[in-house]
């Protein structure tokens, strides 16, 4: 599904650079629930938008579903990206003057969708993520973890071969974060690859696998018992 | 472009985003504004002047004659120069071709009377071309024509202005006029665009004012017009030619400058035309100044918005937008604002030289307007420049990266 070798990436800080990603290898297959884990400045977020190609890596290689991505064009990588990847962030990042069934349905329109099919699968995402009923509020109406369920909804409209959360529970409170890990569990258990960035013990215990990072390398790789969410609620 | 969808995003960024819309489309809108009102002022101030020197024709060149002021070919000086009917058919015979038309005239003073009202007036006597040397327009009945002239009848055109202090309000055209004590008949009545003194002159054939005044072939003054397809620079060698013609037939030394007057309104109105197209050039200057104003404005609020819109741009392209898709939706948008506050802006302005420009006329601002080449031109340099004006921030925020986008905070 997803193989990195031997990834590098720098950050220019005045004259010096910043040595962020100090030859990471990993190897993600599907159907895995993979959590990055690390203290802040130890490259997890780096990683993480390097593999959802909203950044590059100096060097190294990343094959995404067999696809090499190297040197892509701005053009190439909207493609991958709209085909391949779902993206759920800290901050929802859901844009503010649409409403929740808009926000759904934008990756669709990037698809080149109709109009209908569009409102059509958009509707559908919402209420599995039981938000059905809130289709025509915006976002500032919206709670934080409604929010985050309505930025699942957008990241799983496209049909992505792998989710990528940024630290999906980084603004919200335990409970509403557990709720939120138990549906990502869910859509694990539907056959979704999800790699979550967090710092958090309690979200790392419920993935499948946990990478701890230190300082740009990757420090311990393990698979764990996963904790269900659901006990917790 | 005509995508369906790509609208609908953008009407629903317009319209979500009112107070940004509003602010950009503001800037236009005053812009365009006062670029049609000051265009409009400006033409009225032009207008005023055209109208000004607009009387009579501009390719006119008057004659007259003085006395000598240097002794020539055994004559001494002081000697006075006469015109008559022999100088004006021997300057109408050698330039026959650089000739428009050509009259004489003979300048009276009269005391005219028609039964209780009495006044006194200027007589112009001359050959019926005068008409149009004055660009006089007949109001009733006729100008004086050939056949006046060989039949030395008593006949005579008045000025509308004669008319209304004579006739009061009846019709004067068929009456008689008494001319200090001789009877003549009043054949038209003609108006002038000049001003009102130009409208109580009295016209008579010119044979007809030598039999009555001396019975001589004397005449004052040669007025003519000359071909207008001769350019500045032969107008006035034209006007050269006729000069040193004239100080030959009367024996005037080459260097006299008092016998012979040629006064050609060739030089004047090139003056003249010369501000005109100063007034002009100033216009366009300070009108394309506030066009630029304007574009630099909502060049401006074009990097805002993008600034305002970095995160949103960052999500887009993390949804998988393509670059294109960010570049047309901030483009069409500008060039949209642009398009309707621009006409907003060109209506409104309008709409203000038409109900405050009466209001000018006493600032020498006359027919405050702006031509329909105008308006087309302005919409053009409107569409390209929120163009240019949206594009460069738009290909800006399409090559931003979605990771720093996102990081906007």
């Amino acid at each position: 599904m997803l193989k990195i070798n031997k990834l590098h990436k720098s950050y220019p800080i005045g004259d010096s650079s910043l040595h962020v990603l100090k030859g990471i290898n990993l190897e993600v297959e599907t159907g895995e629930m993979v959590a990055i884990m690390g203290s802040s400045g130890s490259g997890k977020s780096t990683l993480l938008n390097i593999i959802g190609m909203l950044d590059e890596a100096d060097s190294g290689d990343y094959i995404l579903d067999e696809v090499p991505i190297k040197n892509l064009t701005e053009k190439k990588a909207a493609i991958y990206r709209n085909k391949f990847l779902g993206f759920i962030f800290q901050s929802f990042n859901l844009i503010n003057y649409k409403n929740a069934l808009e926000n759904v349905a934008l990756p669709l329109y990037y698809q080149g969708l109709k109009r209908k099919e569009r409102q059509e699968k958009g509707k559908f995402h919402l209420t599995k993520v039981g938000l059905l009923e809130w289709a025509d509020h915006l976002p500032s109406e919206l709670s934080g973890g409604q929010k985050q369920r309505v930025a699942i909804a957008r990241a799983l409209a496209a049909d992505p071969k792998l989710l990528l959360a940024d630290e999906p529970t980084g603004a919200l409170d335990t409970t509403t974060s557990y709720e939120i890990m138990e549906f990502l569990q869910q859509l694990n258990d539907e056959g979704k690859t999800i790699l979550i960035v967090t710092h958090e013990e309690d979200i790392a215990a419920m993935c499948k696998r946990v990478v701890r990072l230190r300082d740009g390398v990757i420090e311990e790789d393990k698979k764990v018992n996963q904790v269900r969410a659901g006990q917790h609620v | 472009m005509f995508d369906i969808d790509l609208w609908r995003e953008i009407f629903q960024s317009i319209n979500k985003n009112r107070l940004r819309t509003l602010m950009s489309g503001f800037t236009v809108l005053f812009a365009i504004m006062l670029f049609t009102i000051l265009f409009g002022i400006a033409n009225g101030l032009q207008n005023t002047f055209t109208e000004a020197f607009g009387d009579d024709a501009t390719n006119a060149i008057f004659i007259r004659s003085g006395t000598t002021s240097k002794a020539s070919n055994g004559l001494q000086a002081g000697r006075r120069i006469q015109f008559d009917n022999n100088t004006f058919s021997s300057i109408k015979s050698e330039n026959d071709d650089n000739i428009e038309y050509i009259t004489s005239r003979i300048f009276k003073n009269v005391t005219a009377t028609f039964r209780n009202e009495t006044d006194n007036y200027s007589v112009r006597a001359v050959h019926p071309d005068q008409q149009f040397i004055e660009k006089t327009s007949i109001d009733e009945g006729r100008y004086i024509n050939q056949r006046d002239l060989e039949n030395k009848t008593k006949v005579i055109v008045i000025g509308s202005k004669v008319e209304e202090d004579l006739f009061l309000k009846t019709t004067a055209l068929g009456k008689y006029l008494n001319l200090s004590g001789i009877q003549y008949k009043i054949v038209g009545i003609f108006s002038d665009e000049g001003n009102d003194d130009e409208e109580r002159i009295i016209y008579m054939p010119l044979t007809t004012a030598q039999q009555v005044y001396g019975n001589n072939d004397y005449i004052d003054q040669i007025s003519l017009t000359y071909n207008p397809k001769l350019n500045f620079d032969e107008a006035i060698a034209f006007s050269n030619k006729l000069t040193s013609e004239l100080k030959k037939l009367f024996s005037v030394a080459v260097s006299d400058q008092r016998a012979i007057r040629v006064r050609n309104r060739a030089s004047e109105s090139q003056s003249v035309s010369a501000l005109t197209t100063g007034l002009g050039i100033i216009i366009l200057v300070i009108g394309f100044g506030t066009l630029i104003a304007g574009v630099v404005g909502i060049s401006n609020i074009m990097i805002f918005i993008v600034k305002e819109r970095t995160k949103e741009i960052g999500i887009r392209k993390a949804l998988g937008a393509p670059p294109k898709s960010i570049v047309f939706i901030i483009l069409l948008e500008s060039i949209l604002i642009t398009i309707i506050a621009g006409f907003l802006g060109l209506i409104i302005g309008m709409a203000v030289l038409k109900y405050g420009g009466p209001s000018l006329e006493q600032y020498f601002i006359k027919d405050a307007a702006v031509s329909l080449n105008l308006i087309v031109a302005a919409t053009i340099t409107l569409i390209v420049s929120g163009g240019i004006a949206g594009y460069l921030p738009a290909k800006k925020a399409s090559q931003i990266k979605p990771i720093i986008a996102l990081r906007n905070d």
